[in-house]
Formats: C-alpha cells, structure tokens, sequence
C-alpha cells in the first residue's frame, strides 16, 4: 500500500491541477481567469510529460559530463593513449574484448573492477543514467508555443473590453444579443 | 527525483493554483500566477529537466506575467467573481 | 453554471484518476522498465549525440539537428503570432479621448540607474547562454528569451517612447523576418551540395576549418540557434509594445 502511493501519488495531483485549470476556463465569467485557467491546464500537461521522462533515483540531467569528451570519436586515440601510459604493465589490451558496447548500454552503473582495466574509448553513453531527452524537447516547443498563444488571447482581449466596456462573461452575452437583435 | 521535495512543492503548487483563480484583484491574480510558474520551474529543474525549467523561468515568470499585468492596466484592474 | 462545471470536471477527473492508478497497464512513477524509458528513439539518442555531432547537450542536439523541422516551423509559429497580435491591435488613429492621458513623469532615481548597469550584463549573458547551449543548459530559445526580456525592461522603467526610439517596430519586424531567413536559407544551402534540406553534415567544404561532417553539423547547429533567437527576442519586444500600449505605441504603462 505504501508503496502504491509513493508511485502514484504525483499523477494524482498532476489531474487536480489539470481539472482545475479545466474548472478555471469553463466556470469563471471574468475573461482574464479564464486565461488563467487555461496557462494552468497548460503548463500541468508540461509536468506530466516531463515527469514521464524520469528514470529512476539516479538518472541524471541529460548532459554528458566533461564536453563528452570520453565518447566522442575525436578524443579516442588520445585517451587511449594516455590510458594505457597511466596502467602500464597491468596487462592492458590483453582482455580488450570483453567490455562490449552492447555490454555495458544496459547496465545499471554496475561496476566491476575488472572493466576498470580495460576501458577502451569512445565508450558508450549508459542509456539508464540520463533522463529520456525526447519529452523535454517537445515540451520546450509546447512552452513557447504557449505563450505566443497567450499573447494572442490578451490582445483579442484588449479589443472586446474597448468594444463593449466589459470583460464579465454574462453582460458580455447580455449586450451582444442587443447588437444582434437591435 | 527526491520524493520529499516533490511533496514539499506539490503542497505549495495546488493551493497556488486555486489562489490564483479565486482573487478578485487582477493584479494579486497575475502575480499568484508568476509564483506558479516559478513553483513548476523548481520542479522540473528537480525532476532532471534543465532546458525546460530554464525556458519556463524565463518566459513563465518573466514574460507572460508581465503580459497579463500590462492587459489588465488597458482594461478593468477588478473582476466580479 | 459552476455547480454543473464542476460536476463534469469532477467526472473527467475521477475517470482520469481511475485510469492513472491502475497498476498492471499505467507504469509506476520513475519505473525504468516503462515503455517511455526503454524506447529504441531515445536510446539511439542518448548514444549516438556524440558520434554524430559532437555536441554533449543530447536536448539540443535533438532539438535542432534531429528535429530540427519542428523547430523551424516553431519559429514560425512565434513569427506568426506577432503579425497576428499586430494585426488584431494595431491603430493608426489619433487619441480620440479614450485614452486617459498619462502624466509626464520622470523615471525614478534608483531604477534608473541600477538598471543602466544591468541591461548590458543582461544582454552579454543572453549571447553567453545561446553559445553555450551545446554543452550546458541553454540554446536559441532562452537566449533570445532573455534579451527580449532586457528591450521590455528599458520599456518598463522609462516610457515606451524611449524604448522605440532604439528599436523601433519596423526593425524589430525586419529582425523577426530575417531570423526565419536564416534558419531556412542554411537550410536551402545543403541541397545545392546533393543532400536533404537541413542536412548540415554535407556543408564541410564551405565552412572555414572544418575538417569532419560532425564538427559542421555542430556549426550548423549554432547558426540556426542564432536565427531562432533573432525572432523569438524581436516578437516578443513586439508583443509587449503593442499589450501596453493598447495598439498606438504611445502612452501606456
């Protein structure tokens, strides 16, 4: 049970917040907290996709550390190179097959001593250590999207309260069926 | 992915939100509305997602809070509910 | 009116609630094994951002190298937006009474010269951040974030007029304009060399010392990033002059 709500406690708060942003547009009468209501809707959808995109208690920030220098093609001679200055003697290059690619994009940080010898650049990123970079991308167009949408409703804004004085939905409807009738 | 910090901001964001809807002074109502961004900004940049809390702390917080204050000096600074 | 919204927001909520909590099908918060984290997209991401082109931040290497059609076209959508706002708000007529005429004021001493110093410093760091978008935090759109947000801070603290003195709105359109120019027109360049559009890997030979596909796709990256910024710092000065001052770029807040 404990553990039920510790894995689901935040996708219960992410639909409030939705559905409040959602109440916000549909029930208030003002224009501006409609608005309101929906860059609420808007940026809750934004932390549910970006808390999707979290892998676990350790993932990190979906940079690779050091300019990624150490799986980048360029650098490899070099840093083997000086790798193999640094561990002369200790049987370097004898068992270089063993630490695969393919091996180590899985593993979960495990760590053998066996594979500190043998490193071997470029290696690969490990996927499960940097969070999924996809959602954040798509949401930073959602974000400014959203606030080019924004601008937009406030200027459309502006032009009914200079037409018809008001910004309260119900005499906003009293008065256009005036016009339309009269 | 501190499950005690996303406690801690979730508690502040859900009553932000409902603040932000329910003043009557437009003005008080975007201001509420910058510290919700603010609060989902944290978050994020909590949650491993730099780029967007960086773009949100920019654009949320310092841009679309100063749309809405600058539509709500050209129009009514009071709402009625 | 809100008894019955609320009761429909009520429902949609808890049908959503129900859907979330279920425990074979929705996967767990920050469970590893979730369709989203083991899929093959990201994983090719996440391991080939270096290989092909040399820039450690995976989020910008998707956003403008992989995905960089999506981007364009998002830069359009912001440049649309501002000839939208120009459009629905824009009055040329002269003050018909209207408008409450503002009191000439001076701008207040302390403001005035705390934010001479910072405005510089704040356009210096907004370069810092595009540049360094490759390998830190950063990119075209929070570069040019920020230094639309110094051009709204000198319209904030003296008057509007002083802020369009130095950049007025027929630059900042010819600015928004020229940064979608930029983005599509280098990507136009490399069909002329037998490639896709956008494919920045073939633009090598033009590109001064340059000596691998992935090092031009990093300078590829970089000036598209500078063509985003051109449009999202000018539409987003144009906005804010056109919501304060209600349409006459005179006056306002």
């Amino acid at each position: 049970m404990e553990e039920f709500i510790q894995s689901k406690f935040n996708y219960w708060i992410y639909v409030l917040l939705m559905m409040l942003g959602l109440w916000g547009m549909i029930a208030k009468n003002n224009m501006i907290k409609k608005l309101i209501g929906m860059s609420i809707f808007q940026t809750a959808i934004i932390l549910f996709y970006v808390s999707v995109a979290v892998k676990t208690e350790e993932s990190n920030i979906p940079i690779l550390a050091h300019h990624g220098k150490e799986y980048s093609p360029k650098y490899a001679d070099k840093l083997n190179k000086k790798y193999a200055e640094k561990h002369k003697g200790e049987g370097y290059g004898k068992d270089s097959g063993k630490s695969d690619s393919e091996d180590s994009s899985h593993e979960h940080g495990k760590k053998d001593a066996s594979s500190e010898k043998v490193a071997k650049y470029p290696k690969t990123p490990i996927v499960d250590h940097y969070s999924n970079p996809l959602p954040h991308v798509l949401m930073l167009t959602a974000i400014v999207v959203g606030v080019a949408t924004l601008g937009l409703a406030l200027s459309i804004t502006q032009k009914i309260y200079r037409h018809y004085g008001t910004l309260e939905e119900d005499e906003l409807l009293k008065k256009v069926r005036a016009e339309d009738n009269g | 992915m501190i499950f005690e910090f996303d406690l801690l901001v979730l508690i502040f964001l859900l009553p932000a939100a409902i603040i932000a809807l329910q003043l009557k002074n437009l003005v008080g109502a975007s201001m509420v509305f910058g510290i919700y961004s603010f609060l989902m900004c944290l978050l994020w940049a909590e949650m491993g997602a730099v780029d967007v809390a960086f773009t949100e702390a920019a654009v949320g917080a310092g841009v679309s809070a100063v749309y809405m204050i600058a539509t709500v000096y050209q129009t009514s600074k009071r709402s009625s509910d | 009116m809100k008894l019955l919204s609320g009761i429909v927001c009520g429902f949609v909520g808890l049908l959503l609630l129900y859907g979330v909590s279920d425990p074979d099908d929705f996967p767990a918060w920050g469970d590893p094994n979730s369709p989203a984290s083991t899929s093959p997209i990201s994983e090719y991401f996440i391991q080939n951002t270096m290989k092909d082109s040399e820039v450690p931040n995976m989020v910008t290497s998707v956003l403008a190298d992989y995905r960089g059609w999506d981007t364009m076209f998002e830069t359009v959508v912001v440049f649309v937006a501002g000839i939208a706002i120009f459009a629905v708000i824009r009055s040329f007529d002269v003050d018909v009474g209207a408008v409450k005429k503002p009191k000439v004021r001076e701008a207040d001493l302390v403001l005035k010269h705390t934010v001479r110093l910072l405005i510089p410093v704040i356009q210096i760091f907004s370069l810092y951040v595009l540049g360094h978008g490759h390998g830190s935090p950063g990119g075209g759109f929070q570069g040019g974030v920020i230094l639309g947000a110094s051009f709204i801070l000198v319209a904030l603290v003296w008057d509007i007029e002083t802020a369009l003195k130095r950049f007025s709105e027929k630059q900042a359109i010819f600015c928004a304009g020229i940064g979608i120019f930029i983005y599509a027109g280098f990507g136009f360049l490399s069909i002329f060399f037998g490639a896709e559009f956008l494919n920045y890997g073939v633009l090598e030979p033009i590109l001064p010392g340059i000596h691998s596909s992935a090092k031009a796709r990093y300078i590829g990256m970089l000036i598209v990033e500078i063509g985003v910024m051109c449009t999202v710092a000018s539409v987003l000065y144009l906005i804010y002059a056109l919501l304060a001052t209600r349409g006459r770029m005179q006056g306002g807040l």
